[in-house]
């Protein structure tokens, strides 16, 4: 992680930069269960749903290994590098 | 555990306060921005009522306003005290408010009370009563909460806790640290942050910005002003951080902070020069032995590019007026075309092929000084080509038709400008032994015109209304007025290669206390 001093006069807080937000779903989409109880079952549902609704979309399933703690660094890297897009089952 | 702070800090009235020394005492921190505190303040007051005429009772407050406030709600007998800096606080490892500390007669701290547990501070009072016969805290103990969480000290806010962990380190460097996610380009970062002017900046981590401080003396908090638009305080920390975003040296430092000055001053007014939509840009002139030192170029292609020093001290100042001063395109720099200059315009000038005074003696500095001259420039450089005069008068004379039509052919008296005089202009001068005030007459006799020719017509609607043309008399209208309102106006400094007979003119904005007045300032001597 690089750390660099604020060169502006700090009047506002640094924000991050959301990605700009495309109109359609198309090629790859992750859907990632944090394992939290039943949010399998919201991804099943889910993935019916899209996989009627984007027919020309590839879906595939992750999961966190708990639930508690950030995502891997791995995972999150393998999830970024396959896919397009992500769907995250949070909370309960 | 909280240890015995040193302190001087004003109370409400401004007069200054010192920490109690070898002696009991009472200090309690609070923050108006707290309910626990607010519940205590009651019983503080109870406490110093008791308590002050046999020992220091000091309440420390985290904020200005909320000191006044608690002051205004609660009428204690007791005068808050300032640490709105939080130092005190940070000393003392405050890290709830309110914290209460006992100070035992040796002058070390004895208890601690931490939030509001009324059994504790019912049996403080007791203690600290029981050699009296004064009596008891008067308060309603039992009307008292029996207990009250605190809330966060300001001290150990993220937002304040890693400046005043530096400050209490001594660190040179205090700004706001930014943490980069490592998935993140640190590149792409500060674009998406819009601290760029368009190009990539070098990421001014920590160690870089400490090494370019190490390019002045100055101490990092020295601060040079406020920059408009959004009087941002311009510290000599943020000059070495948007100079290491520039890509300059740390010895290119003292330039940057002389610059900065410069621009800094009423006189100059850069929030004017900034805004304008005619674009007008800063134009950085360096004279004297800085130059050499630094490797700065005033010879071939000095005003650009390829230049280290040159590029990067003029984009570092351009980096602080956008990142600390807050000036963005479309926002309030409301330039039309915008130019290049707004990038970066800066070079040397070249005393040593300059026959004449340099610019800096010129404008009463001693040769041996280093310093930096700003001028506001609206566009430039623009070159008058002339490889056939021989003579002063007639190369001063193309010169002269050259800048007639700065800022449009009948603008008279509206404005000044730089004049860059190449090496082969200077031998053909110095042929007739011109000097600069010959040459500025000369311009200024060349490019006069009677206020006849000035005036609004058919083939162009700008210059002097018709209307009062029409009321004046052919004596008046036959006058002849010159291009610029003085010789001095016409600003002139040495530089480019040996080669080449193109000397380069930029065009000025406005001049004088309602624009922009060329400004100078001694650079830092660095040995």
């Amino acid at each position: 992680m690089t750390t660099i001093m604020d060169p502006t006069d700090e009047r506002v807080p640094v924000t991050r930069q959301l990605s700009p937000r495309p109109s359609q779903i198309s090629g790859r989409v992750a859907l990632l269960d944090i394992s939290k109880p039943r949010g399998s079952v919201l991804l099943d549902q889910l993935e019916a749903v899209l996989a009627k609704q984007l027919p020309g979309v590839t879906l595939t399933r992750y999961a966190k290994p708990t639930f508690s703690k950030p995502a891997p660094q791995q995972l999150r890297e393998e999830i970024h590098q396959d896919n397009d897009f992500v769907i995250e089952a949070l909370a309960d | 555990m909280a240890s015995a702070p040193a302190y001087q800090l004003a109370n409400l009235a401004g007069e200054p306060v010192e920490s109690p020394k070898g002696t009991q005492a009472i200090i309690c921190f609070i923050k108006e921005d707290c309910p626990t505190c607010k519940e205590v303040m009651p019983v503080l007051d109870a406490f110093y009522r008791r308590f002050s005429t046999e020992m220091p009772m000091h309440v420390i407050g985290q904020t200005q306003q909320g000191n006044a406030a608690l002051a205004e709600a609660y009428q204690p007998a007791f005068s808050i005290l300032d640490d709105s800096a939080l130092q005190v606080s940070f000393a003392a490892d405050i890290e709830t408010v309110p914290t209460l500390l006992v100070l035992d007669a040796a002058g070390e701290v004895a208890s601690t009370l931490v939030g509001f547990v009324r059994d504790e501070w019912q049996q403080l009072a007791l203690r600290l009563g029981s050699d009296s016969a004064a009596g008891n805290v008067d308060l309603d103990w039992e009307s008292l909460p029996e207990w009250r969480p605190g809330c966060g000290s300001l001290s150990v806010d993220p937002a304040n806790e890693p400046r005043l962990r530096a400050m209490a380190e001594g660190s040179p460097i205090r700004a706001r640290r930014i943490d980069i996610g490592s998935q993140d380009d640190e590149v792409e970062f500060m674009f998406d942050q819009g601290f760029s002017d368009g190009l990539p900046l070098v990421p001014p981590t920590p160690e870089r910005v400490l090494a370019m401080l190490s390019g002045t003396a100055r101490d990092s908090q020295e601060v040079l002003g406020q920059m408009a638009p959004n009087m941002g305080v311009v510290t000599v920390e943020k000059v070495a951080i948007n100079a290491v975003m520039a890509g300059c040296k740390p010895e290119y430092l003292p330039v940057v902070l002389a610059a900065v000055e410069a621009i800094l001053t009423d006189d100059y007014n850069i929030h004017g020069v900034m805004a304008t939509t005619m674009g007008a840009s800063p134009v950085i002139v360096v004279n004297g032995p800085v130059r050499h030192r630094i490797g700065m170029n005033m010879g071939m292609s000095a005003l650009g590019q390829g230049n280290r020093a040159n590029a990067t001290i003029g984009r570092a100042v351009r980096l602080v007026v956008r990142n600390v001063g807050g000036a963005k395109p479309g926002e309030t720099e409301r330039s039309t075309l915008g130019n290049p200059m707004k990038f970066t315009m800066c070079f040397a000038g070249w005393e040593e092929r300059n026959p004449w005074s340099p610019l800096h003696v010129e404008r009463g500095f001693d040769a041996e000084d280093s310093v930096v001259t700003v001028f506001t420039m609206s566009s430039g450089p623009t070159l008058i080509v002339d490889q056939d005069s021989r003579t002063g008068s007639q190369l001063a004379g193309t010169l002269g038709q050259g800048l007639q039509t700065v800022m449009g052919p009948k603008a008279y008296f509206a404005t000044d400008c730089l004049l860059v005089v190449v090496p082969e202009h200077v031998d053909t001068f110095m042929r007739d032994n011109y000097s600069k005030e010959d040459i500025r007459r000369r311009i200024q006799e060349v490019s006069a015109r009677p206020v006849r020719e000035l005036v609004a017509d058919e083939r162009s609607a700008t210059g002097i209304k018709a209307a009062s043309a029409a009321s004046m008399d052919d004596a008046s209208l036959d006058k002849l007025m010159t291009k610029f309102r003085r010789d001095e106006d016409i600003h002139i400094v040495v530089a480019g290669s040996d080669a080449g007979k193109f000397s380069g003119a930029f065009h000025g904005w406005v001049t004088g206390s309602v624009g922009s007045i060329p400004t100078s300032r001694k650079i830092e001597e660095v040995s």
